[in-house]
């Protein structure tokens, strides 16, 4: 199997849908001729041409709708945000339009449309390019939010976004663009939404990790068996709808489980998991549910704040040594 | 009564705000009002589906009204009373296959679209009749069979999305055109100014209307818009406008469809500032004291339908039988769509967990 970058493996998911079906279309800042802000998009406007790979002007909120609108009518938008951090301009096309559409339509218009970019911690761009905003976007029933951490995942996961007829929020991060992994090559591979992984089995304690904090969780683990302390680590992959079965039968072998994310805790995705898995595995849990967030304070830029500001792999193993009570 | 275009970049008069807040048309539309009307190029079949759609929906509304003060219809309800030249003018140019989005303050588009006044009260009443079974209420009419694609609630999200549903004619290559309207309020929002930009920039087929009824909820244009006349904001985008008098049906059908033109044979898109007024509060629960009743009855002196009336009667294309049997058919018709709504259905409860998603994950 060949092995790429994630950036690689998002190019070959959008050629191979782009070319699979022509109601798919791309757009966003700088996809086209520039090849992408962060060369996701390279080459697709050589392969498609400009009408399948649009330049749009800095104008988030007027091209979010204008995908949204065209969804309504039988096109498959993927549009791109430079960074998720920019979609905070377009919420209301997002939340109000793309979400709602089909419910308060009664089920006639769908949405397929799919929303992605790179989100979450960067590298010293401070507070207003470097946050991790997905429990937005999870809030809302009638968005799908995804967020891959690894190169196979991002493949596939991003070709089901692509052919679901829901609006989508794929969360790409940065920092794992460059990350190498074995990825199929076969057209058809797939990952479904809403089906989580188990990255790692362990019998002693379940780290539930998403996005940049897997890689992170899985050195933690690969530490904390040298000391003789067996941890699985669950990727949910898919963070609405939340496969929970797959968290809370983990829950149920280990007893112990640990939240890694790198967003803020107040009312985050760890809160929701953690609260999920009270009510249904509380009788199984040997120690509470401990999560392990990144710090509550807008993102800095000085790099010693920075590093402080995002969970590490021995602030993952310092959290699985307290719920294991060693 | 004729439109004024400002293909030709001409700066008109802009109109200041008076004492009481009140916007009067530009000057060179207010002497125009003396004019003589355009003359009448239309059947008279279609002249007479134009008529008894403003009536229609004139009566359907003073139909909700009343309903609303019944305790029948819930949440916000925006009438529509006094603007119907402007959406009756519009839908009357298209197509059945073109597209029509708009505000919330919808009701007599969605039926001049097609949406039958059963199917729009039922869904007034929240009946599993409704044309959104229940689910969308008031602000949000949808039909996918005759290409209503909504009422929206949050002011001017819906020129984004209609410019995304021209860019799909565009990439489809249909030639059906998108007709979007919405209220002077929109105008200040940014959605409005970026939607204007990537129409042009990309040349979409979509006509904006921009239903001047110079208050936006209680706050008058003049308090609210630093250059108050819309059209002329087209110029910022090199994008064709009109003014049009929103009071005259006729004048709205003629401007409409200059502007399908080019949306149909060039995907050009156009901005049509439509100055018109509305009697009702902006809500139901808005009695209005921003503005006078000499205001009110200044504007209803030229109402749309009465002025309609008179030159149909006039040019003796209908007699006063012919009136008074179009009436008396859509006072029928209002009580149809009453009972409609009355016996139809409340939605199943299990209707609360459907078409969240149209591919739902079990977890």
């Amino acid at each position: 199997m060949p092995v790429m970058t994630m950036r690689d493996a998002l190019n070959q998911a959008l050629r191979e849908e782009l070319a699979r079906d022509r109601s798919v279309f791309l757009m966003g800042e700088e996809v086209a001729e520039y090849q992408g802000a962060y060369k996701v998009t390279r080459g697709l406007l050589e392969e498609f041409g400009p009408k399948r790979v649009i330049d749009t002007p800095i104008t988030e909120l007027g091209f979010t709708g204008l995908g949204v609108g065209a969804a309504m009518v039988g096109l498959r938008p993927i549009v791109e945000f430079m960074t998720f951090n920019f979609s905070i301009l377009a919420t209301d096309q997002i939340i109000n339009s793309a979400a709602k559409m089909l419910y308060m339509s009664g089920g006639q218009f769908k949405v397929p449309i799919v929303f992605r970019g790179p989100g979450g911690s960067a590298y010293q761009v401070s507070s207003q390019h470097s946050q991790a905003i997905e429990s937005w976007y999870a809030y809302f029933p009638g968005l799908k939010v995804v967020m891959p951490s690894t190169a196979a995942d991002a493949k596939g996961l991003l070709k089901s976004a692509i052919r679901d007829d829901d609006p989508v929020i794929f969360i790409e991060q940065e920092r794992l663009y460059g990350m190498k992994g074995e990825v199929p090559e076969d057209e058809d591979f797939t990952i479904p939404l809403g089906v989580a992984e188990v990255k790692r089995e362990g019998t002693d304690a379940t780290i539930v990790a998403r996005s940049l904090m897997v890689p992170v969780a899985l050195k933690a683990a690969e530490e904390l068996a040298k000391d003789g302390l067996s941890c699985e680590v669950i990727d949910p992959r898919t963070i609405r709808p939340l496969d929970i079965d797959t968290i809370v039968e983990s829950v149920k072998k280990t007893n112990r489980v640990v939240i890694a994310e790198e967003s803020h805790p107040f009312a985050g995705v760890g809160a929701e998991i953690s609260a999920e898995i009270n009510e249904r595995a509380f009788d199984y849990l040997d120690a509470p549910v401990k999560r392990v967030s990144g710090v509550d304070v807008p993102m800095p830029y000085a790099k010693n704040l920075e590093r402080l500001a995002i969970p590490d792999v021995e602030e993952v193993i310092a959290a699985v040594r307290a719920v294991a009570y060693l | 009564m004729s439109s004024q275009t400002t293909e030709r970049r001409e700066k008109s008069n802009t109109p200041a705000g008076g004492a009481t807040g009140v916007l009067d048309p530009p000057a060179e539309a207010e002497n125009q009002t003396h004019r003589q009307s355009p003359p009448i190029e239309e059947d008279r079949q279609t002249l007479v589906k134009i008529y008894h759609q403003m009536l229609l929906i004139r009566r359907f509304e003073e139909k909700c009204a009343e309903s609303y003060s019944l305790g029948k219809i819930g949440g916000f309800c925006h009438l529509y009373i006094g603007q119907e030249a402007v959406g009756v003018g519009a839908i009357s140019a298209l197509r059945d296959d073109d597209y029509v989005i708009t505000s919330y303050r919808e009701h007599g588009q969605a039926i001049t679209k097609g949406i039958s006044p059963d199917a729009v009260m039922a869904e007034l009443y929240g009946k599993a009749g409704g044309c959104s079974h229940g689910k969308g209420g008031s602000m949000h009419l949808f039909d996918k069979r005759v290409n209503f694609l909504g009422g929206h609630g949050i002011v001017g999200a819906q020129i984004p999305l209609a410019t995304g549903v021209a860019f799909a004619s565009k990439y489809k290559e249909t030639d059906q055109v998108t007709l979007c309207f919405f209220g002077e309020a929109a105008v200040n929002q940014g959605a409005f100014h970026e939607s204007m930009n990537l129409a042009q920039l990309w040349k979409l087929p979509c006509i904006y209307i921009c239903e001047n009824n110079q208050y936006g909820m209680g706050t008058s244009l003049a308090r609210a818009m630093s250059l108050q006349n819309v059209a002329e904001k087209a110029c910022a985008y090199e994008m064709v406008s009109e003014f049009v008098d929103g009071m005259d049906v006729l004048a709205m059908r003629r401007a409409t469809q200059r502007a399908i033109k080019r949306a149909r044979e060039n995907y050009l898109p156009t901005l049509i500032e439509a100055r018109t007024y509305r009697y009702m509060g902006h809500s139901m629960s808005d009695p209005g004291n921003y503005r006078t009743r000499a205001e009110i009855e200044k504007y209803q002196k030229r109402d749309p339908i009465k002025t309609f009336t008179a030159t149909l009667n006039d040019h003796g294309i209908l007699s006063d039988k012919d009136i008074a049997d179009i009436e008396a058919q859509v006072k029928a018709e209002v009580e149809r769509a009453v009972l409609f709504a009355e016996e139809s259905p409340e939605p199943d409860p299990s209707e609360l967990y459907t078409n969240v998603y149209a591919n739902p994950i079990e977890n």
